[in-house]
Parts: structure tokens; C-alpha cells; sequence
């Protein structure tokens, strides 16, 4: 949770007044608010932090960190299946209730892939 | 040289270690602040790489690590609700409050989710008028404005049945505190590299005047680590104690004016407990008299909770430096992250947790039995 991942905004658009993103970690995207960095346009780079932009990043360092991220594991980390590790951690069985993928969950295939790998 | 080949660019690596050995002439005590560069530092293996003068302290970066355990058995307390949907990071999951934690809590049948972010709570309180939904709102600079936001937001959409639960933490109050004890040996600090994405560096050039202590703002990818203690070590051996931003790529020195704007409007400074480490004078925030209805802690009005710390943890020791994580007898026998006795254990940013990772096959206890 501490740290903040880079992602690039894949599209725009204005929820409740406030402007939104979806955003790809490598793969995962997720929605993220664009309040706090609001001149964000489509194929940024930002810092995101528990869906929040925190600041734009160039697309250079947002990809060399990504993939140093998803290399250490942290990926999994920040968006995988908490439950799934408590329970490992815990030695014990996941509780009831916990099978379903998170809220707002949506993998999919990397757009970039070749040019991250 | 060992593990060198670990770093994403080995040759830059090299450089950056032959520099900071050839100026170091003599001891030096560096603090990095965030358990992000922690964790960083112990699976590369960077405080053994560096020269033997140059000691890293782990600090009390890590905001699942300093969530007093008050909070989390008000949390405890407050998830176990028939009515209550309670919201969390996944992180805080297995953090032991005083006999359980919210994993135990949600086997007994309790409604605990985990979210990505602050606004999926709010999300769920919508789509559960009939249930209180409480998130629990943790974490440093970094973290308070999103949560800072989430309330906001709740109070402009009318949304009655959401709170917070918050105890967020300020990281330069907790500089302030470690340099004032009369234990310290710390000579300069790598600063938190998010935390001032947020807030900008303007509260660090008054503490390295007042504290005659460098402090180098550094983000918390190998290299940027080696970057920041090199700056560090430069500053040190020519007798200097300024604030140097060696993480301008994510750091600019005003922070995020939008995000500071949102924290003084929702929240106010007030004293805060530390886990471990005990009260430190104006280093959290809570939520403004304007926003207090939707405080969790008012709503659910949780007292009279008398909380039972480890006897035998010493994570306060090691958050503040004075320790080092295998220096604690429990660590890796009655202490294991499968059987964690503090949250340094729990946390993957914890220091207890990653030297457990990373250095489990060095015989960690040998030094514990030297040290006593
Ligand atoms: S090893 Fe365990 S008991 Fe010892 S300080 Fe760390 S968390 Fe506490």
C-alpha cells in the first residue's frame, strides 16, 4: 500500500464532477482519480498511489519502474488477491466469502508488451 | 562485486559504489525514512555492498508498522458490527491488535473488504445504503490525500453512511523526534521520496538548520538509494547539512498544491500516537471539526478499550533506529510473519518482515545472543 506505481492513462472521463481515469499498471487497469494532477491527458505516465495520480512521470522512468516492480513482486502485491495471501501467511484457510476477484479488478493483456519486455 | 549483477543497471551501480567509497573517510549513521527503501536496500543487499563505515538505521517508515494499537483494535471493534461493512488495504489485514486481527475477524464471519482505493469504499456505501461502510484510513503524506478526497467527496454526494476511521501520520514531526532523543545516532536522512511527491520539501531545509543534519530526498528503487546516500556521505564528510532532492523526477519542491489545498480543508494536525514509539507532538491529522460527522471513531463511539501490547516485541526499538531487526530475541523463533508478535513482522514494507525474507539463512540469531 505504501508504495506509488506508474501507469498510463488509457481514457478520460468526469464522474460526480470529478475527472477520472482508466489506467494500465502493466496489464491490470484500474480506475484512478485525476484530481490532484488535472491537466493529465490520454497516453501519460503518472505516479498512482491507492488510485489517486499523484504526479506525472516520463514515459521512460514510468516503464523502467514498472518493470523493476514487477520483477520484486510488487505488482501482485498492490493489485493481486490480498485474502489469497493473508491466508498463506496466516497458514490457515481463506475466510468465507473472500473467493470472488477484488472490487474493480480487471485484468488484461498488456498493450505494450513488446515494448516493456 | 557480490550481487552487483541484481541492479537494473549493474555498470551505473558500480559507479555509484566506488563514488561514495572514495569519499567516505569515516563512520556514518544514515536513516531511511520509508520502509519502501528498507525493503529495497535489504534485498539488494545494498547495506552489505557499501562500505564498512556506512551504517544504514532503518526508520519508522512504514505506516501499517506505526498504526498504534489502539486503532486497530477500535478497528477490530468496529468491523466486528452486524451493520458494519468495514474497508481496508490489504496490508492491514494480519496486523495483530490486542489478541486478533481483521483476517481472524472476517473468519468469524464479519464483513471485511479489501479495496484498491479509498473511493471503491465509497462506492460500496452507495451500493449498501442500508449498512454503515467504514474505511480505514491509514498512512503517511502519501495516503492522506486520498482519503482527504474520499470524505470530500462523501460529504459533496450526500453520502451519510460512510466514515473514516483515521490515524495519519506526518513524517517530519517523526524526524524532529528521532533527532531529539537522547539515544540518536543518526548523522543524515534519505527523506521519503512519496511523501514529498505530496507535500513538497519545504519542511525539511528548517530541520537540517535545527538538527546540523543533511537530508536527501530519495525515491526507493536501488539506484536512487545509492544516489541518496551519496549525497548524503558528500555532504557529511565536507561538514554540510542541507536538504538535497535526489528524486526530481517525481519530487518538485512545492509538492502538489492541489492535494495540500484538499488536506487543509478536510483535515487538521493534531498529536498522534506512534505503535511502538509513543506520542509525537503534532505529527498526525484528523478529521476537521467540519467533517467530523464523518469520523468513525464519533460514530461508533468506541471507548474503554484497553489494548495488551507484546511484552516481548521491540518494534519500537527498531522503528526508531535503535535496534536492528534480528537484535530482538523473538525474532524468527516465537516471531515468524506466519506468527507475527508486531507489526514490523506483518508488514511487507516492515523492517522485521523483510530481514526475515532476506536474511533468514544468516544465522541472525548469533548476533541477538552478542548483543543480549
Ligand atoms: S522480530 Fe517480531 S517481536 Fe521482535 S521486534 Fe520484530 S516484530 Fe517485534
Amino acid at each position: 500500500m505504501c508504495l506509488a506505481v506508474p501507469g498510463r492513462v488509457l481514457e478520460i472521463e468526469e464522474r460526480d464532477a470529478t475527472r477520472m481515469a482508466k489506467v494500465d499498471f502493466g496489464g491490470v487497469v484500474k480506475d484512478v482519480c485525476l484530481e490532484y494532477v488535472p491537466d493529465m491527458q490520454v497516453g501519460d505516465y503518472a505516479i498512482v498511489h491507492v488510485g489517486f495520480a499523484l504526479q506525472r512521470l516520463d514515459e521512460e522512468s514510468a516503464k523502467q519502474t514498472l518493470e523493476l516492480f514487477e520483477n520484486l513482486g510488487v505488482l501482485e502485491e498492490e493489485f493481486g488477491d490480498a485474502w489469497g495471501k493473508a491466508a498463506r501467511d496466516a497458514g490457515a484457510e481463506r475466510p468465507a466469502g473472500t473467493e470472488l476477484p477484488g472490487a474493480g479488478d480487471t485484468p488484461v493483456e498488456p498493450a505494450d508488451k513488446e515494448a516493456r519486455s | 562485486m557480490k550481487y552487483l549483477d541484481e541492479f537494473s543497471d549493474p555498470v551505473l551501480a558500480k559507479r555509484l559504489f566506488d563514488d561514495i567509497r572514495a569519499v567516505t573517510t569515516q563512520p556514518w549513521s544514515l536513516m531511511e525514512v520509508c520502509g519502501g527503501q528498507t525493503h529495497s536496500i535489504i534485498r539488494h543487499g545494498i547495506d552489505q555492498l557499501l562500505p564498512e563505515e556506512i551504517q544504514l538505521i532503518h526508520g519508522p517508515g512504514c505506516p501499517v508498522c506505526v498504526t498504534p494499537l489502539e486503532i486497530i483494535d477500535k478497528a477490530l471493534e468496529i468491523a466486528s458490527r452486524p451493520d458494519v461493512i468495514f474497508c481496508s488495504f490489504g496490508d492491514m489485514l494480519r496486523v495483530p491488535g490486542s489478541g486478533r486481527d481483521l483476517f481472524k475477524v472476517k473468519s468469524e464471519g464479519a464483513d471485511v473488504r479489501v479495496v484498491y482505493s479509498p473511493l471503491d469504499s465509497l462506492r460500496i456505501a452507495q451500493e449498501n445504503p442500508d449498512r454503515q461502510v467504514v474505511f480505514f484510513g491509514i498512512g503517511f503524506e502519501t495516503t492522506a490525500p486520498p482519503n482527504a478526497m474520499t470524505v470530500y467527496q462523501a460529504k459533496k454526494l450526500g453520502i451519510s453512511n460512510f466514515s473514516l476511521l483515521v490515524s495519519h501520520v506526518r513524517v517530519p514531526p517523526a524526524i524532529d523526534a528521532i533527532m531529539n532523543s537522547p539515544d540518536c545516532r543518526v548523522e543524515a536522512f534519505l527523506a521519503a521520496g512519496h511523501v514529498c511527491t505530496v507535500m513538497g520539501t519545504g519542511e525539511y531545509p528548517g530541520l537540517a538548520e535545527k538538527h546540523r543534519v543533511p537530508i536527501v530526498v530519495t525515491g526507493f528503487e536501488p539506484l536512487d538509494i545509492l544516489e541518496g546516500i551519496r549525497r548524503a556521505v558528500r555532504q557529511l564528510e565536507s561538514g554540510q547539512h542541507t536538504l538535497e532532492n535526489a528524486y526530481p523526477r517525481a519530487v518538485q519542491a512545492g509538492g502538489s498544491p492541489a492535494a495540500q489545498a484538499m488536506l487543509a480543508d478536510v483535515f487538521e494536525v493534531t498529536d498522534r500516537s506512534w505503535r511502538g514509539i509513543g506520542m509525537i507532538p503534532q505529527s498526525g491529522w484528523r478529521l476537521s471539526p467540519k467533517y467530523r460527522e464523518y469520523d468513525a471513531e464519533y460514530r461508533f463511539s468506541v471507548t474503554g478499550i484497553d489494548t495488551e501490547e507484546s511484552t516481548v516485541c521491540r518494534s519500537g526499538e527498531v522503528l526508531q533506529g535503535l535496534i536492528k531487526p534480528h537484535e530482538c530475541a523473538a525474532f524468527g523463533k516465537e516471531c515468524t510473519p506466519r506468527n507475527p508478535l508486531g507489526a514490523t513482522m506483518v508488514s511487507s514494507e516492515g523492517a522485521c518482515a523483510a530481514y526475515y525474507l532476506y536474511r533468514r539463512l544468516e544465522a541472525p540469531n548469533k548476533e541477538a545472543s552478542s548483543v543480549g
